[in-house]
This record gives structure tokens, C-alpha cells and sequence, in this order.
């Protein structure tokens, strides 16, 4: 650990949003000239630590100390001012506007009071320059941008502040292999200038190559810090999750691989599908694994009709299907369901009821010609909120009311209640506790047995040995690797997924 | 300079797409017209285009921040009927009565801006309700049609530089040889270039200018970059009642009355938001330029003198003038939509 007084350090900070607990009476202080990892699961209380930190949020109580003096924001840019400066996930990109403008967006320079374009450029040219980025264009938008290119500008953005403290909030998940090396680059750099950075990531072997400290987070409270080295993994996964790890995932079943029921070949789609083979049998869990951004959610939306253009064929149970909307996809002959990405904007309408998220892709089944029947409707929503245990006060309630792991429930029960053949899974389990993770882990298997075919893409390594019959790992929009029983590895998967050899390094 | 120029251009589709039907479309006008291509022609097309332009940068300004303004065509018809009883007498007087008019739709404006960021109101709603306010001051300044606006002043703004310079005495009454080039050019033209010069282009290069392209493409990214979003809001309205205080100063001395006219009020309103739209700013916020509805306002102008006109033996009958204005209008609009058919993730054509 770091010697002398601390930069910023948080004195018995709680934060409270209702009857949730995000963050309850936690120390934590960082150094200067210290790569810093913050782990924990979802939920741990890692966002909430940085958005108090980077003045998004307001702590319940406690206090922040900077340099030794108490400080306290109230938006965003006072932490900016104090020198916190924070890459949020592409948050604080504005897709309209250009590179340039983006990068020096809150504080331009100017010349007779209005904004020196010729200036703004050549500083993105250099911040640019300084993190291998100099074929980004200044004058492109942010929109026409790949995630990749767009996280480095917003990397670009965030040093451009001059920040003492640089977090970085899973900053590399969606980079390419190249800019995650000019990133671990970048990080030893800043570490000599003195820089405190804090790291966060789910990607423990990131951790290992760049922290020198590692901080535990677990339900709203810090568990533990300490140096590099001196705990094992095993030992740094137990504090995250409390308990022995594997032992929340259903058995799976040991029997031969079942015929291929969903067979894709040769898809492929604009850039980021190149010829996508894939088999998927009926009461198969099939995992998609990979870096984020690799072409996963692109095949998923492509199965499920929502792409233009697609190329390559696609067969159900040996007939071919072609669907060219979602509303054909969960029809008949095809029958798939699609658990979106976003449970928010794809995956619900908030302000309507639980009841009629529910019922809203399955209108068909609880119609009487156009009229929708209202006892067919109320013996469907009761079956579903017994049948995935939802937590609900009243079904008539707006679902935005519900904790994320129950609304993800709906979306899950809303889909099932069109009875599909093949289920789609767009990291159904991000941003929802422990508890709801293990009963959709439970939920996923039991599908299977009843001869569902499942498609399941998470970015979650555990999930992906855990819960998977076989792990199909896709790369630059193929798939590069397929595991199956014992070889799912998180060795083996996290090489597919930098596209080395097992026994190469993972960069 | 050139690959700028490339970025620029595929950057703003709806821009230059507008700026090219507008040349387009006023060659056509012009070569068919019987006079085209002469001062008169222009400027009596600029002087009934101006009003609308202004009205539409004034529209512009809150649409960029994903909102909708109703209350600029009430706002401009406030002002006008100001004008009417204000710009008249000394020359001074007459300043001070052109001040003031432009002055009462800055201040609409700011009134409309607080109401929306401190009563947390959407708008759209906000300004129907303020809009109404605007039409009953109007009303109270002017219950009957009428004014009596200076008409040397009406002459020298409504007409070319020469007119100008005759009225005022100055340049050896417009015939000065260093005015000739410029001497056709109609006034409107050039107030409508001087306004936006002095307070579009520096409000563009602004900090609070660019805000409110960020508010309008991301707001979320605004706020956690730090940025001043509830003083560009202020600003996009306080800006739009100027804009529609402009069009309504220019209506009155145009006209040399001032008319608390509901249904002009709204015409002009609904007026706007197409021109916003034809000019390539994006209603959802974020993308677009005042300059592309001005080209707007002046394209629809344009699709109705081409109604004045007979083509060859053929003419249309006034009475289905308004229906055809309809058609090419949503004509003019689907055009926008075209790049939809390019998509390739259909969930994007929601984004």
C-alpha cells in the first residue's frame, strides 16, 4: 500500500436511495501515484462509491476529504474543478457534436470570447496523439464513431482535465485489444506523473497486470484493502462474494449433445458479422462469451429480425427462416424471444403497469377477437408472477416501482408467456443481485429441460463456465472458439477472447 | 480546408440538401415568372419571405434543445402591435420604439425560458399557455387592426439599397458610384444577414450555444460533463423571443399596422416548425443549423408564389391553393426521412 496521507479519503459514507442500502459507513482513501482496482460484484456499491466521489450523487452522511481539507460537490463539475475527473462509459460523450468538441466541451478555448475552433482541433490532435488515437478525425462526430474509438475520446476528454485522480469505470471493456494495451500503457504513465487512478473492472487478470492496491467492495460496505500479492484469486473472489465460488450455479445435465434445432451459417451483417456458425439444440443452454462489442448482441438482434440486409441462412428445426421484424420473429415457425440488452428502453415500458408489461407480447393469447380478455389476462399475470416468484405489491402498479432484478423478471415472464422454442438472452443478469441472478441461473436450466433451446450472451465470465452446456466465444464478428464440458475454462475463454492461443498471455 | 469542407457536407445532409432545392427551386421560379430575374421580383419575395425566416430562426433555437416553441408566432404579433403604436414621431422616438418592440419579445422570451426550467414545465405546453398571454397583451396594446408607423421608414426598409440611401439623403441620394453593386439588394435581406451575424453566429460559437446543442443530443452527457444547462435553456428562449421580436418589428414597419391576429399568429407558428424541419434541424434536438431554416422558411415562401404564377395556359384555382401547398409541403418534408430507408439495424430508426 501507498505510504503518506491519502488524496481523497471518505469517512463513514452511507448512501441510502429509500429502503436500499447502496453504501453503508465506508472508509477508503487513495494515493497519489497509485493504480487503485476497486472489485465487487454488481451491486457491490462500486458505482455509487465513484458517483459520490465524482459529485454525481449526494452521500446520506459521512464526509470526503481531499488533500486533507473536506470537500464537498454538488455536480459533476466541482470534482472536476478539485481535479476528480471520472471516464464515465461513453456517458459523457454528446453524439452530435464533433471530436474535438466534445473533448474540450465544458471549457473551450476561446479567442475574443467565442470558441477558438483551430485551437480546439489541435488540442484533440494532441490528446489524441497521446493515446495511439491520431486516425481519429477531430472533426468527426462522436455518432459516426465505433464504441472503441468513442471510449478513447472519451479517455481523450478525461485527461484533457488535467485530473489528480482519474477513475476509470470498466474504461476498457469495450475496447479493441490494441487500445486496451495503449490504455495499460497509459495507466503506468500516469502512475510515474503521480496520478492517483482508480480501476475499475470485472476483468481480474487487468487487475493483476496494472493495480498495485486492490479494495474489496460487498453489499454497500468495503471489506477489505490491500497490496498486490498478497491474496490469491481464490481468496480475493471469496471476499467479493462472500462464499465458495460455483456453488450457486444448477447442476448440469451429462448426457450427449442433442440435435441442432437452431443452425446459423454463414451470417453475417455490415461490419460486424463475418459468417457466424452456430448450432443450438433443444434443451441446450449455449453461452456467447467474448470481449463486449465482438458482434454478440448483432447476432442476437439478427435472429430476431431486427437487422437489414443480413446475409448467410438461418434454420429452425431444418426449415429456414428469414424473420423481418421482431413481431415475425416470435411468430409462429419461428418462435423466438429476445431478452433485450436494455431492460429499460427495450425491454419495458416503465410507466405502464406490471400487468400490461407483461401481457405485451402475447396479446394474441389473451384476446378474444380484438378485445383483450380481462380474465384470460388476470389468470396469465397471476400464473407468471408465481411461476418466476415476482416480488409485487400489486400488479397494477407501474413497473418502473419494481428493484431491477424483479423488472428484469417481467421481462423474462413476458417472454415466456408466448411459449418460444428458442430464447434469446442479451446479459439478462447485469445490474441485478446475487439472489435473482441464482433463480434466473435456476430458471435458465429448467427451460432447457422443458426443451427450450437456449442462446445466452453474458459478459460475465462465471456465468458463461457456470451455467453453459457449451461456450461459443465470438472475435471481430466470428466465432474464433467453441468449448464445450470441462475445457470452459476462464483461461480458455479469456484467450478465445483476445484471440490467443491457451497458452498465450493474456495481453 | 477541403476534407472540412467533406465533413461538413456529410455532416449536415438536411442543410445543403435544403440550400440546393432553394436554389433550384427559385431558378424555376424565376424563369417562369414573366419579370424573373429582376429587382422588383426579389423584392417583394424577400419582404414577404423576411418575417417568416425570422420567425423560423426564432423556432430554431428551442427545437436544438428538443423542445417546441408555440408562442413565437403569438410573441412576434406582440411586438408588431407594440410597433405600431411605438415606432412613429422623432427619430428618436422612433429608435427608441424600435428598441423597446424588440426588447418586449426578448423579454416574452426569457419569461417563457424561466417558466420552463424553474416551473419544470414541458415546452410545448408551456409556451401554448404563454403563447395565449402573448395574443392577449397584443390584443389589450391593439384591440383594433391599425397603427401609424412612419412611412419613410416603411419605404426605406421595404425596398433595394438605392431606396434606402434616397429616402435618408445620403451616398448623393443612392447614386453614388461606390453603392451601385450593391444597390439592388433589398434591405430586408440585409437586416435579416446583419441580425443573424451579430447574434446567431456569436451565440453558435458560444459556450452557452454549444450547450444547447449537447442538451438537445444528450442531455444526460451535458449534465455529467459539467456544463451550464439551466442558463442555455434560459438563453434558447430569451434568444427565440428576440428572433420573433425581429419578425414582428419587420411586420409592422412592412405592413405599417400592427394586428393582433390569432389566426396569422398560429399560421406563422405551424409556419415555423416546418421551415425548422425542411432546413434539416432535427425536431428530437441536437442537430441543426438557424441558417438551414432560414433556407427553409424561404423554400416555403417560394412553393407559394409559384400559385401566382401561370404556367403557360395552366393555373391552379385558388381554392385548392392551400391543399396542393399541403402535398408539396409533406413532399418537401419526406425527403428528410429518406436516409430511414438505409438503415440497417431497424432499432436505430427509434434512436
Amino acid at each position: 500500500m501507498a505510504n503518506g496521507s491519502p488524496i481523497v479519503a471518505l469517512k463513514g459514507v452511507s448512501k441510502h436511495f429509500g429502503a436500499t442500502k447502496a453504501l453503508e459507513n465506508v472508509d477508503f482513501a487513495c494515493h497519489s501515484g497509485s493504480t487503485h482496482a476497486i472489485l465487487g460484484e454488481n451491486g457491490a456499491g462500486k458505482s455509487t462509491l465513484i458517483k459520490i466521489m465524482s459529485g454525481v450523487l449526494d452521500p446520506t452522511s459521512g464526509t470526503m476529504e481531499m488533500e486533507g481539507k473536506p470537500v464537498s460537490f454538488s455536480k459533476p463539475s466541482d470534482a472536476v474543478d478539485k481535479g476528480i475527473v471520472c471516464i464515465f462509459q461513453e456517458l459523457s460523450l454528446v453524439p452530435d457534436l464533433s471530436v474535438a468538441a466534445n473533448i474540450s466541451l465544458a471549457n473551450p478555448p476561446k479567442r475574443f470570447g467565442l470558441i477558438d475552433h483551430k485551437a480546439q482541433n489541435r488540442i484533440a490532435e494532441e490528446l489524441l496523439a497521446r493515446i495511439n488515437c491520431a486516425d481519429v478525425n477531430p472533426n468527426s462526430l462522436i455518432r459516426d464513431l465505433s464504441l472503441s474509438r468513442r471510449q478513447m475520446v472519451e479517455i481523450a476528454k478525461a485527461l484533457g482535465k488535467n485530473p489528480k485522480v482519474l477513475i476509470l469505470d470498466e474504461a476498457t471493456s469495450a475496447l479493441t485489444s490494441k487500445d486496451v494495451e495503449t490504455v495499460y500503457a497509459l495507466l503506468g504513465q500516469l502512475k510515474a506523473d503521480g496520478i492517483a487512478s482508480l480501476f475499475i473492472s470485472h476483468r481480474m487478470h487487468e487487475v493483476e497486470a496494472l493495480c498495485d492496491t486492490l479494495s474489496v467492495f460487498r453489499n454497500g460496505t468495503h471489506v477489505e484493502t490491500f497490496a498486490k500479492g498478497t491474496k490469491s484469486d481464490a481468496d480475493i473472489v471469496r471476499l467479493m462474494i462472500g462464499r465458495e465460488v460455483g456453488s450457486h450455479y444448477p447442476a448440469k445435465p451429462n448426457r450427449p449433445r442433442p440435435a441442432p434445432f437452431l443452425k446459423i451459417e454463414q451470417l453475417a451483417w455490415e461490419r460486424a458479422l463475418k459468417g457466424v456458425n452456430l448450432e443450438v439444440g433443444k434443451g441446450e443452454i449455449v453461452g456467447l462469451g467474448g470481449l463486449d462489442g465482438q458482434g454478440q448482441k448483432e447476432l442476437l438482434l439478427s435472429l430476431f429480425g431486427v437487422m437489414r440486409g443480413l446475409q448467410g441462412t438461418v434454420t429452425v428445426d431444418g426449415t429456414r427462416i428469414a424473420p423481418n421484424s421482431p413481431a415475425k420473429a416470435k411468430a409462429d415457425g419461428a418462435n423466438i424471444a429476445l431478452v433485450p440488452e436494455d431492460r429499460k428502453t427495450e425491454g419495458l415500458m416503465l410507466p405502464m403497469s406490471i400487468a400490461d408489461n407483461l401481457i405485451a407480447a402475447s396479446f394474441n393469447k389473451v384476446s378474444n377477437g380484438p378485445f383483450i380478455d380481462g380474465k384470460k389476462e388476470d389468470a396469465a399475470v397471476r400464473s407468471a408472477v408465481e411461476k418466476l416468484q415476482i416480488k409485487v405489491g400489486d400488479v397494477e402498479n407501474a413497473v418502473s416501482t419494481l428493484s431491477g432484478g424483479n423488472q428484469q423478471k417481467v421481462v423474462i415472464a413476458k417472454w415466456l408467456m408466448t411459449d418460444p422454442d428458442i430464447i434469446l438472452l442479451n446479459d439478462p443478469t447485469r445490474g441485478i443481485d446475487v439472489g435473482t441472478k441464482q433463480e434466473i441461473y435456476k430458471l435458465m436450466r429448467e427451460l432447457a429441460e422443458e426443451g427450450k433451446a437456449i442462446l445466452f450472451y453474458t459478459t460475465d465470465y462465471a456465468e458463461l463456465i457456470g451455467c453453459c452446456d457449451r461456450v461459443s466465444v465470438m472475435y471481430d464478428g466470428r466465432i474464433v472458439s467453441e468449448l464445450e464440458g470441462d475445457a470452459i475454462t476462464e483461461e480458455a475463454i479469456v484467450a478465445a477472447s483476445l484471440n490467443i492461443g491457451t497458452d498465450g498471455e493474456a495481453a | 480546408m477541403i476534407e472540412r469542407f467533406k465533413y461538413s457536407l456529410r455532416q449536415n445532409r438536411g442543410f445543403y440538401g435544403a440550400l440546393l432545392g432553394l436554389i433550384v427551386l427559385y431558378l424555376l421560379y424565376n424563369s417562369l415568372h414573366p419579370r424573373g430575374f429582376s429587382t422588383a421580383v426579389l423584392i417583394q419575395n424577400a419582404n414577404e419571405a423576411v418575417v417568416l425566416a425570422f420567425v423560423a430562426v426564432a423556432q430554431t433555437i428551442p427545437v436544438l434543445i428538443g423542445g417546441l416553441d408555440l408562442s413565437v408566432g403569438a410573441v412576434m404579433t406582440l411586438a408588431s402591435c407594440i410597433a405600431s403604436v411605438l415606432v412613429t414621431g422623432s427619430p428618436a422616438e422612433m429608435t427608441l420604439g424600435i428598441i423597446l418592440s424588440v426588447l418586449a419579445g426578448t423579454m416574452f422570451g426569457l419569461l417563457n425560458g424561466l417558466v420552463v426550467v424553474y416551473g419544470r414545465i414541458q415546452p410545448i405546453i408551456a409556451t401554448l399557455a404563454t403563447g395565449a398571454i402573448a395574443i392577449g397583451l397584443a390584443l389589450f396594446v391593439r384591440p383594433q387592426p391599425g397603427g401609424d408607423i412612419d412611412g419613410d421608414l416603411n419605404w426605406a426598409i421595404t425596398n433595394a439599397v438605392f431606396d434606402f440611401a434616397e429616402t435618408y439623403g445620403f451616398a448623393d441620394d443612392g447614386n453614388a458610384a461606390w453603392l451601385q453593386p450593391i444597390a439592388w439588394i433589398p434591405v430586408p435581406l440585409i437586416i435579416l444577414t446583419a441580425v443573424m451575424l451579430l447574434v446567431w453566429v456569436p451565440y453558435r460559437r458560444s459556450v452557452t450555444g454549444r450547450t444547447a446543442y449537447a442538451i438537445g443530443s444528450a442531455e444526460g452527457a451535458a449534465y455529467m460533463s459539467g456544463l451550464p444547462i439551466a442558463r442555455a435553456k434560459i438563453m434558447a428562449f430569451t434568444l427565440a423571443g428576440f428572433f420573433a421580436g425581429c419578425a414582428g418589428l419587420y411586420l409592422a414597419i412592412q405592413t405599417s399596422s400592427g394586428n393582433a391576429d390569432v389566426v396569422q399568429a398560429g399560421e406563422y407558428t405551424l409556419k415555423s416548425i416546418a421551415a425548422v424541419v425542411i432546413g434539416g434541424t432535427s425536431l428530437l434536438g441536437g442537430v441543426g443549423t438557424a441558417v438551414g431554416s432560414i433556407f427553409g422558411a424561404f423554400i416555403i415562401r417560394i412553393i407559394e408564389f409559384f400559385f401566382r404564377i401561370n404556367i403557360g395556359s395552366f393555373s391552379i384555382d385558388p381554392l385548392l391553393q392551400t391543399l396542393f401547398q399541403g402535398v408539396v409541403l409533406l413532399v418537401a418534408v419526406s425527403l428528410g426521412s429518406l436516409r430511414l430507408t438505409r438503415i440497417k439495424n431497424r432499432l436505430d430508426v427509434f434512436r
